[in-house]
């Protein structure tokens, strides 16, 4: 195809199962990037927690291969290879603390979610293949994206996956088990969830629709459509009312998720680009603001209480302006990477002409700062307890949070080259 | 516009607006119980940006709308975005404004701010950066990136050091003006990419979106109002300055912001950030889209005079000092927006110098609650009466400022609000009318509540004994009553640098579209933004500048 043909640097591997493309090299940046930040995050929290090391740090690694498969796949036979290899781990990783009742139940409710949705997605696998007599990406897109070919069963197989891949990106209304599973699950698993499988999720999701189906973008774009609004409105709405922060970020997660789908909306090549921008400063910010989480749970405190960081900027300035970076970046306010990546998101679907959905989006960034702001005002503007906040002693955690904030300050004040990047690299996907 | 080069040869504007920001650097270096230390270099540091800004009015060019001291970078050249400052005679008295009152707003904080004094001093620090980077920025998403940078500090301020409800109030005022923004957000991103598809060159450059014609046949049908892209973008804009200025029916953080805000934010507020509001109208709405406010001419005017009168007589009924200043505010800001929209030379330099005046004779009201504040722990009228008595200089002072306020002929405010009449009467006379009643019922609750707090038997025993002020407060409120005079006074150098760039903004409002056609093949011949060294043309001579546009002019360009 034409768009195929554009795309600067490709390889094919293992009989054109595996690509290696601008677009995958730039998720896997991202990923890896989580990876090594949440290890370092997790250094001190698995001592403290007497969890196996090896283990723990093996599934991580074993995980993010999965990942990086996925965002590689030019295959649905791949796709499944990649997508199973990180769900696995993961399940694994989440029910890592054996004898805590709320991360069993959020371990348990992952597992039979993400388990009924891998099979979702096989079977819209398995009605595409059905159609297009291949599992290969484009030999898909040849068959069906010629002329008006709609047939209930593709819409069926669309559907499907767009189901499938909803779960793991945990847009509404397949999100239900995303707070439960983030608020019992250790810290650091939580961060690499958010940081790079839901990620990989929506990086599969791009790629098969804009790859394999761009004859039916009307439909899926409008389905989409209506998820992102749905994703993002109930994500922040509800994220309002949350006492306990990792469920707060789950939230946000999931709100976030609701922007991202923009991309996908849009479908062209800004807004790829936006997506992948938008991918790598939300796993800077997001891990961020998780390990935060961490730095305040040490012994029995787990931390995980907005209250918890009940007078914080009097106990340690420093952190207290770590975590207020991320929150700001998070609701979009500049100089931080979240403004630069939302602006870029904003901008590719106005540039499209999806004026309200943008509309939609820009009131929810405004919603979710009264969230947000609700952790920065309990940090600066209440007294510290008198028992004040102990905060963990772990150099690798300290050098993990000032990486995600020197990144996070850094694409908003300098987003140029990445930017750039980031454009370059849909060129594959999007024309 | 045009736009001209840096005069002195220095990136004097990036100077005045970062000089701020590296004191907060400076601060951080500095033991947060040294708190003797920490004040006075804010104050030192603030005070050194109003120094670096005295040069601007000395080496502006009155003679031209072009815009001066230019600096241009390539910030992120993906989407177009530059690095671009300049100033030109509608934000120069502003920029001015802004580095006259920060070291006031520091001076007055001396006493009043006694725990967490260094988180507030940066704080404050940071918000001058943002403020003054609002007026001196000409490229959209630099302007947008400072227009929300402000608030966060300004949340701080409020949320941190203000009195009873002041994290309901902080809250309160993020959230509004943060709703505001993204929604003119999108109003930037639509003329980005409208001006971007017409001239092929998609660019954030204020100057060169000025210069495109925006479509102004109706495109939707609004409850029975048809309106066009120009309309509907406009509206964008405007709801995002509106809320700031704020206009009825969106000033409803603006008493809650104000009242609980320490002193130096109040100051800061009232004098500075709401004329943000302004500011964004007279910049963006009025020259980018001339039909759309022309359109919209009936909307203001009667938002105006709503927020003239409402505000006067919410005034009357206040108990709370602060509250009835804020509620002032609101009755001002609307002389203001109903200058800028009588679209006439007096109304619009009127409008600014009202922006002006206000700044510094509301910004003086509040130092004079602050300083009757620090004392008694209180703002309720009832609580004070007498307090001339034990306090004369400081009831002179308060009168001065009162007066000002007042629009008393031989101070400030008489200028201004004098201009915005006279640009009000010629377009409607009715206009000129109902604003005047304003002007009564503002003279009214002003004496009254001077007579309610300084005239008559001292009746608390706590007031018998107050001190006066010390040299420290007469040094926050002097400077400002010397302006007043000045203004009041002889305005003419005041008027005289904003003539030429109010003149410009008039005749394209009046133009319209039709006089942009040729602006914009211009824009997308002219080149793209040069390579990434600040201020090219260095050291140009003011009277060359002055042959140069003239050249430009018979050219055909504005």
């Amino acid at each position: 195809m034409v768009r195929q043909a554009a795309a600067p640097a490709r390889a094919l591997a293992f009989s054109g199962l595996h690509v290696v493309d601008n677009y995958a090299n730039f998720f896997k940046v991202v990923f890896l990037l989580s990876a090594i930040i949440v290890i370092l995050l997790s250094a001190r929290t698995l001592q403290e927690q007497e969890m196996p090391v090896g283990e723990f740090n093996a599934l991580l690694l074993f995980a993010t291969l999965g990942t990086m498969l996925m965002a590689s796949a030019a295959d649905l036979l791949s796709l499944f290879v990649g997508l199973e290899t990180m769900a696995v781990c993961t399940y694994v990783l989440c029910g890592f603390l054996k004898r805590d009742q709320r991360c069993n139940e959020g371990a348990l409710k992952y597992l039979l979610m993400g388990a009924f949705s891998t099979g979702v997605v096989l079977y819209g696998m398995v009605l595409l293949y059905g159609f297009a007599g291949s599992t290969n990406l484009e030999a898909i897109a040849r068959t069906i994206g010629m002329g008006t070919f709609r047939n209930p069963a593709l819409l069926m197989a669309m559907v499907l996956l767009a189901a499938g891949f909803g779960f793991k990106i945990a847009a509404v209304p397949f999100h239900m088990y995303l707070p439960d599973m983030y608020e019992g699950a250790p810290t650091p698993v939580v961060a690499f969830m958010a940081g790079a499988a839901e990620l990989a999720g929506l990086a599969v999701l791009v790629r098969v629709f804009l790859l394999a189906m761009p004859g039916l973008q009307v439909d899926w774009g409008l389905l989409f459509w209506v998820l992102a609004v749905l994703t993002m409105t109930i994500g922040n709405l509800v994220a309002i009312a949350q006492a306990n922060i990792k469920r707060m970020l789950a939230y946000s997660t999931i709100a976030h998720m609701g922007y991202l789908l923009i991309g996908p909306v849009v479908g062209s090549q800004l807004g790829v680009a936006a997506v992948l921008f938008y991918s790598l400063v939300y796993a800077c910010m997001t891990i961020g603001a998780f390990g935060m989480v961490i730095l305040l749970a040490r012994g029995t405190v787990r931390g995980d209480q907005i209250d918890d960081f009940t007078g914080l900027a009097q106990r340690s300035p420093l952190a207290a302006a770590i975590m207020l970076l991320f929150l700001l970046s998070l609701t979009g306010i500049p100089p931080t990477a979240g403004f630069v990546g939302k602006f870029y998101l904003f901008a590719a679907a106005v540039d499209a002409g999806y004026i309200w959905l943008v509309l939609i989006a820009v009131i929810n960034s405004a919603i979710s700062l009264f969230y947000y702001m609700r952790v920065v005002m309990v940090m600066y503007m209440r007294d510290l307890p008198p028992q004040g906040i102990v905060l963990s002693r772990s150099p690798a955690l300290y050098l993990a949070l000032l990486l995600a904030a020197a990144a996070t300050l850094l694409l908003g004040i300098f987003p140029g080259p990445v930017l750039e990047f980031a454009k370059a690299s849909a060129a594959g996907i999007a024309g | 516009m045009t736009e001209q080069g840096n005069i002195l040869g220095i990136p004097i504007l990036s100077l005045i607006t970062f000089l701020p920001l590296v004191g907060v650097v400076l601060l951080l270096l500095v033991g947060r119980e040294r708190v003797r230390v920490i004040r006075n270099l804010a104050f030192l540091v603030s005070l050194a940006s109003f120094a670096a800004s005295l040069l601007l009015p000395l080496y502006y060019d009155r003679s031209t709308a072009a815009v001066q001291f230019v600096e241009r970078l390539n910030w992120i050249p993906t989407i177009g975005v530059t690095y671009f400052f300049g100033l030109d005679g509608i934000s120069l008295w502003l920029v001015m404004l802004t580095t006259f009152l920060s070291p006031i707003a520091v001076l007055c904080s001396y006493e009043s701010i006694k725990h967490r004094t260094k988180e507030f001093y940066i704080f404050l620090l940071i918000l001058e950066t943002g403020m003054l980077g609002v007026f001196v920025a000409l490229d959209f998403f630099l302007f947008y990136v400072f227009w929300e940078v402000m608030l966060v500090p300004m949340y701080f301020l409020i949320g941190v050091w203000g009195s009873d409800r002041r994290l309901y109030s902080a809250i309160k005022f993020f959230l509004y003006t943060l709703f505001g923004s993204v929604i003119m957000l999108l109003g930037i991103l639509a003329v980005y990419f409208y001006a971007g598809g017409q001239t092929g060159r998609y660019t954030f450059d204020v100057l060169q979106l000025m210069r495109v014609a925006y479509p102004n046949a109706p495109v939707i049908n609004f409850l029975g109002v048809a309106l066009s892209f120009q309309d509907l973008v406009w509206l964008a804009f405007a709801l995002s300055f509106a809320i700031k200025v704020p206009m009825f029916p969106f000033h409803t953080w603006l008493p809650d912001a104000h009242t609980d805000a320490p002193t130096a934010g109040s100051v800061i507020l009232a004098g500075v950030l709401l004329k943000m509001g302004t500011y964004g109208f007279i910049r963006f709405n009025l020259p980018m889209f001339p039909e759309a406010s022309q359109h919209f001419v009936p909307l203001i005017f009667v938002l105006s005079i709503i927020a003239i009168i409402y505000g006067a007589m919410v005034c009357m009924v206040q108990p709370d000092m602060k509250r009835l200043i804020a509620y002032s505010s609101v009755s001002h800001m609307g002389f203001v927006m109903l200058g800028m929209f009588a679209f006439n030379p007096q109304g619009v330099q009127g409008s600014i110098l009202q922006m002006i005046n206000h700044g510094l004779s509301t910004g003086g009201l509040f130092l004079v609650v602050g300083l009757i504040y620090d004392r008694r722990h209180t703002r309720l009228i009832s609580e004070l009466g007498g307090i001339s008595r034990p306090m004369p200089v400081y009831a002179t002072l308060f009168a001065i400022i009162m007066f000002a306020s007042m629009g008393l002929p031989g101070l400030n405010g008489f200028i201004g609000e004098f201009l915005i009449l006279i640009g009000a009467f010629q377009v409607r006379w009715w206009w000129g009318a109902f604003a005047v009643t304003g002007i009564i019922l503002g003279a009214a609750y002003m004496l009254w509540l001077y007579q309610r707090t300084m005239f008559g038997e001292v009746t608390k025993e706590e007031n018998k004994s107050l001190p006066d002020l010390d040299a420290r407060e007469m040094a926050t409120l002097l400077p400002i009553i010397a302006f007043c005079f000045w203004i009041g006074l002889y305005p003419a150098p005041f008027l005289k640098a904003m003539e030429a760039s109010v003149a410009n903004v008039i005749q394209i409002v009046e133009k319209g579209a039709a006089g942009k056609a040729v602006g914009a093949k211009q824009a997308a011949a002219t080149g793209q933004v040069g390579n990434p060294v600040i201020a090219k043309v260095p050291d140009r001579q003011v009277a060359n500048l002055g042959s140069r546009l003239a050249a430009l002019d018979s050219k055909g360009s504005r």
